[in-house]
């Protein structure tokens, strides 16, 4: 059996990354992600893969555009400003069909805020923060062993869609330390020999490109990634339930918000209140059916959020008002605390 | 009968997408007959900008990689060190290389990448319609600065690129030539082979800067833009080597 | 069972290093442990601190509301989170800095002249070690013996000397801890 590690987050994520064949990593500093670019230096480099700190992040996210044009695994990270700065790159990644691996390890905003955990990269990530009309999957890591299981997985699916896939987790994943024990990644191997651009032999020349003038050709292609994107819709949405099934409130919260949850639901279940949780492990796809479906037996969701409610928008077309949905949320850096949350239970229950 | 041209291969049969007397279509050719001599077709890979030049891929037989505005240094980045053993050629013209794309062409030079950069120096942003460029030359026309360029208006100056980059250690080979006449477009056909010599003997970074015209947006005739190039572009923009085997020239 | 812990004092005492030590040897027991450290603030003469949680559950939360231990090295640490150490938990204080005692009774404390310990072993680096012992023996949450074999396990090859008046830190705050 594979052996225990205790890792942070951020050092998980990389060290899944090499291990699923990472090839390039390019990033720029900025905390609290800055454990991955230190551990790609040092460990990508003498696996033969290459590693470029850039000059900013928007080199580095057209750094990944290059390497993933040859077949090449290439990965880039940042915190929210930061990616902001990429949402430029990731449209052109999904228009030009090109896999990557992007990490956003969120801190408070808007602006430069501050270095706190915070989940209020919500909408950019998963309504688009980029122009043009795209989607990828978003993956929201609770644990150190869910945020490296979860990177071998977005390489597979970056290659299986080619599309970029990201990796929102906040502060807390990317600081924390835990045990977890690396899997063995797939192995899945992707042919990419139809689009892939170097090494050209006895095969037409190859395009990599997201622009084309000539009338309803991007209409066309639009169609096309629709298709693409309906089908991770159908296959990829990722949710847990915990607890639901004799719920008469059911929390939705994804990330650390879902940790604490989890915990407040413990605490009032020993207190005799029947909750639950519905943890969005893919906030794109969205698990609206789960929570849609919820809404025969539970009459309240319990949306908890770092930020002002952002996924409480996806959680309210879910459930289309047929319960009530009630909403804590703390932004700009601050953690919800399990104390308020039970609070607010209670006043709600009390109804 | 001795054969005394023939058509490059490595361009599609069709029509050139440029205006008439338009330098980049001389220039491609350059850059293809370079491509050919060299024997690196099929190990070429073409690192197209935004700009006008975008279009090199409707005739140009090789793969080519097309970013965002300005980032091609940075995704050309990725492609070498991603395929080290590839021929990666950079194209660019002064919007994208010298505006939006400036830290991206500084940084690429400055780690010393091991790449080819061709820069299209015309003075002006062709394909969104004539608006100024960052190497506009003072009192030149365009059309967001219709009384010609005025730094004291708080337009700024011509940027001398070569010159910018000159300083630059990661910088190995740097010249700067023209296409206003044939031995001009000679010199420039001999500095884009040496640049691309330069990569396949892993030397580090080769700059060729090519002036050339625009007759379209500069609202000349192309025999008269040739005579602008060579009369007030070269005077700003001195030809020559900025930087041979790695040292100022 | 679950302990939840923080770790707390001055950039420099060591702060972190205790923290990491639990949490590797909380591993080593099997247990369920998370380490979260106050980033980006890392600082000599700062403030550091570092919440450890370890359990025989599935931890919930990696963010300690109240914590069901607060190990304070300096005054500062005491007054910020003395507040809000669980009912029924404990305030293990330095008591080499630290001189004030709670203002409320309803939570078990336990003081020790961890820097005192250290310098009678001629070593003042040793403080935060024997302050982990005392935590060992205030708190049962791992046994000594598990966090000596983390440590010859962890220490990086140049610290191994300083293995013998480590672990002799440890057991002389360990032996000195009593909970009031």
């Amino acid at each position: 059996m594979a052996e225990k590690v205790l890792m942070k987050g951020n050092e998980a994520i990389a060290e899944a990354a090499i291990r699923s064949g990472l090839k390039c990593y390019f990033g720029y500093p900025i905390t609290p992600q800055n454990e991955i670019p230190a551990y790609m230096a040092a460990h990508l480099t003498k696996k033969g893969g290459t590693f470029i700190q850039a000059e900013s992040e928007i080199a580095a996210i057209n750094m990944v555009y290059g390497a993933s044009c040859t077949g090449a695994r290439a990965m880039t990270s940042s915190s929210s400003p930061g990616i902001s700065l990429k949402q430029e790159g990731i449209s052109y990644l999904v228009g030009a069909k090109l896999p990557a691996v992007i990490v956003n390890i969120m801190r408070g905003g808007p602006g430069l805020g501050n270095i706190a955990p915070s989940q209020a990269d919500y909408f950019q990530s998963v309504k688009g923060g980029g122009h043009g009309d795209y989607r990828m999957i978003v993956y929201t890591p609770e644990t150190v062993q869910e945020a490296a299981d979860l990177t071998m997985k977005a390489f597979d699916k970056a290659d299986e869609y080619r599309n970029p896939v990201l990796i929102l987790g906040d502060a807390i994943l990317g600081q924390m330390m835990e045990p977890l024990i690396f899997k063995e990644p797939s192995g899945r191997t992707f042919d990419k020999s139809s689009w892939k651009l170097g090494n050209r032999k006895d095969r037409p020349s190859h395009l990599i490109n997201s622009l084309s003038l000539s009338e309803g050709v991007v209409e066309e292609w639009n169609w096309e990634l629709k298709k693409k994107f309906d089908l991770m819709t159908e296959k990829e949405m990722m949710v847990e339930e915990y607890l639901t099934d004799d719920a008469d409130l059911v929390f939705v919260a994804y990330g650390t918000s879902a940790r604490i949850c989890r915990a407040v639901v413990n605490q009032s279940r020993k207190e005799g209140y029947k909750t639950g949780l519905i943890r969005p492990i893919t906030v794109w796809p969205f698990p609206s059916d789960v929570i849609s479906k919820c809404t025969r037996k539970t009459k309240d969701f319990f949306v908890v959020e770092m930020s002002l409610g952002q996924m409480i928008e996806d959680v309210k077309l879910a459930v289309l008002g047929r319960a009530s949905i009630h909403f804590h949320g703390r932004p700009g850096g601050g953690i919800p605390a399990e104390p308020d949350i039970m609070k607010q239970l209670k006043e709600i229950m009390k109804k | 009968m001795k054969k005394v041209y023939e058509r490059n291969n490595i361009a599609l049969d069709m029509p050139s997408p440029y205006c008439p007397g338009c330098g980049h279509g001389i220039i491609h050719r350059m850059v293809m007959d370079a491509i050919k001599e060299v024997g690196q077709a099929d190990n070429t890979i073409f690192m197209a900008p935004v700009g006008c030049s975008i279009l090199a891929y409707t005739y140009l037989d090789l793969d080519v990689c097309q970013p965002a505005h300005g980032r091609t240094p940075a995704a050309a980045t990725g492609v070498k060190r991603a395929l080290p053993d590839s021929l990666v050629v950079l194209y660019q013209g002064d919007g994208d290389l010298a505006a939006i794309g400036t830290a991206e062409i500084v940084h690429a030079v400055n780690r010393g990448e091991n790449i080819t950069a061709v820069f299209v120096n015309n003075a002006i942003y062709g394909m969104t319609g004539g608006q100024m460029a960052p190497t506009t030359l003072e009192g030149q026309r365009a059309t967001t600065c219709p009384e010609g360029r005025n730094p004291m208006l708080g337009q700024g100056y011509p940027i001398r690129v070569c010159e910018l980059l000159q300083s630059l250690r990661g910088l190995y080979y740097a010249e700067r030539t023209s296409v206003h006449d044939a031995k001009n477009v000679l010199k420039t056909r001999k500095a884009i082979k040496k640049g691309i010599e330069n990569q396949m003997a892993k030397k580090g970074f080769s700059f060729i800067e090519v002036l050339s015209p625009c007759p379209v947006n500069w609202g000349m005739t192309p025999r008269k833009a040739l005579e602008y190039v060579e009369k007030e572009m070269a005077a700003y923009y001195p030809l020559g080597e900025f930087k041979v085997d790695g040292k100022i020239v | 069972m679950e302990h939840k812990i923080i770790f707390a004092g001055f950039g420099g005492q060591g702060v972190i290093s205790m923290g990491n030590l639990i949490a590797y040897s909380a591993m080593a027991e099997d247990k369920n442990v998370t380490f979260y450290p106050a980033y980006g603030i890392a600082m000599r003469g700062g403030t550091a601190n570092c919440s450890v949680i370890v359990s025989d559950d599935t931890i919930a939360s990696p963010v300690i509301a109240s914590p069901t231990v607060l190990v304070a090295m300096n005054e500062q640490s005491f007054d910020f989170f003395i507040e809000r150490i669980q009912i029924g938990g404990v305030i293990l204080a330095n008591s080499s800095l630290v001189k004030k005692k709670p203002a409320r009774d309803n939570i078990r404390s336990c003081y020790v002249p961890v820097n005192d310990i250290a310098e009678a072993l001629g070593n003042n680096k040793m403080a935060n070690m024997a302050m982990v012992g005392a935590l060992l023996k205030s708190s049962g949450v791992l046994k000594l013996d598990t966090v000596f074999k983390t440590m010859q396990k962890t220490f990086p090859a140049k610290l191994q000397k300083f293995m013998d008046i480590n672990q002799k830190a440890m057991q002389h705050g360990f032996d000195a801890a009593e909970l009031n």
